[in-house]
């Protein structure tokens, strides 16, 4: 039984990491999002950022990989 | 794995993550270290394809080249140029490893698009490989290029004085989570993706639905051939991010 709770626990804590996805996708939408009104606003300049765009969504999207692993971690490795 | 399938939905014929499965070519036995596997066969196929692009398709050496050729040099010149503005000039030295990279990943990653194939680039292990070995170069390169001066990379000295004992216990966090950040973001989008198209593929099974399953699993077929480009071009990216940082860690 004691067993059972810790597994209800381990399952709920990965769904819950789970939500650090949704936080991520909020982050990288931002960053993109702000990118293109920048970009409309002065398009000649928006050629050369897209690799400064490509260097933000990635660090944005790395605190999601972070809850990602944690679930990964509650699921196969506690 | 089949009775596996079986035994959780009676409705699904297989398993989601039964694609990812390492499995013998020949037999049914073991995985040992020298065990040719899918893995092999793929990594193989990978190797095959990105040397009849680039040493095949340029064999020419066309004034007007055709499309092979013509996709061999843009692809070329498309990392050269990132090396380039990224880096630097100083760091076009190390363009062929950033090239091999960027062709490895490309390919692992479309050629995993095709039916039945193996993503080689869905498994942790691939891509742990990959990162560990930029992030140990870079790190070696920075000290030998830099020395001590190196360590400045952590000591953030346009920031306040009473902040950068803070600023450095992270910057310190964030450089030893380069690696795990690097490799899990390329194993997951790969893997992510393609458990979504194997589910949506599994509701092809049920009559009422499966025109919506079958549009899903084209509109998601679209969005990870994108997916697989980007990956790739983002691994690239970082990579030159990681050099830059070791060849100038004034800023």
């Amino acid at each position: 039984m004691e067993g059972n709770i810790a597994e209800l626990g381990q399952y709920i804590g990965a769904g819950l990491a789970a939500i650090g996805s949704g936080a991520a996708a909020v982050g990288v939408g931002n960053v993109a999002g702000n990118f293109l009104s920048g970009a409309l606003r002065n398009p000649s300049a928006a050629a050369g950022q897209t690799a400064t765009l490509f260097i933000g969504i990635a660090f944005a999207e790395a605190l999601g990989i972070f809850a990602f692993l944690v679930a990964l971690l509650l699921m196969f490795a506690v | 794995m089949a009775t596996e399938a079986q035994g959780e939905e009676a409705g699904l014929a297989f398993h989601p993550m039964d694609q990812f499965l390492v499995k013998p070519l020949f037999g049914d036995g073991p995985v040992h270290w020298y065990t040719p596997t899918n893995v092999t066969l793929w990594l193989f196929i990978i190797v095959i394809a990105i040397t009849a692009l680039l040493v095949m398709g340029t064999r020419g050496r066309a004034i007007v080249p055709n499309r092979v050729q013509s996709i061999a040099e843009l692809a070329y010149g498309m990392i050269h140029k990132m090396v380039e503005d990224v880096v630097g000039k100083d760091g076009l030295k190390y363009f062929p490893y950033i090239m091999t990279l960027f062709m490895f990943i490309v390919f692992a990653n479309m050629l995993g698009l095709l039916p039945k194939a193996f993503t080689v680039t869905s498994h942790i292990a691939v891509t742990g490989v990959l990162a560990m070995a930029v992030f140990l170069s870079v790190t070696v390169l920075g000290f030998v290029k830099n020395g001590t001066h190196f360590l400045g990379l952590f000591w953030v000295t346009s920031a306040p004085l009473v902040l950068r004992p803070v600023l450095a216990i992270i910057e310190v966090i964030s450089y030893f989570v380069r690696p795990v950040s690097h490799s899990i973001r390329l194993a997951g989008n790969m893997m992510a993706g393609h458990a979504v198209i194997k589910v949506f593929a599994g509701f092809a099974a049920i009559a009422v639905i499966s025109p919506v399953s079958i549009l899903a699993v084209t509109a998601m077929y679209g969005l990870e051939v994108l997916v697989a480009f980007i990956q790739a071009y983002v691994f690239t990216i970082l990579t030159c991010v990681y050099l830059k940082d070791a060849l100038h860690p004034g800023h």
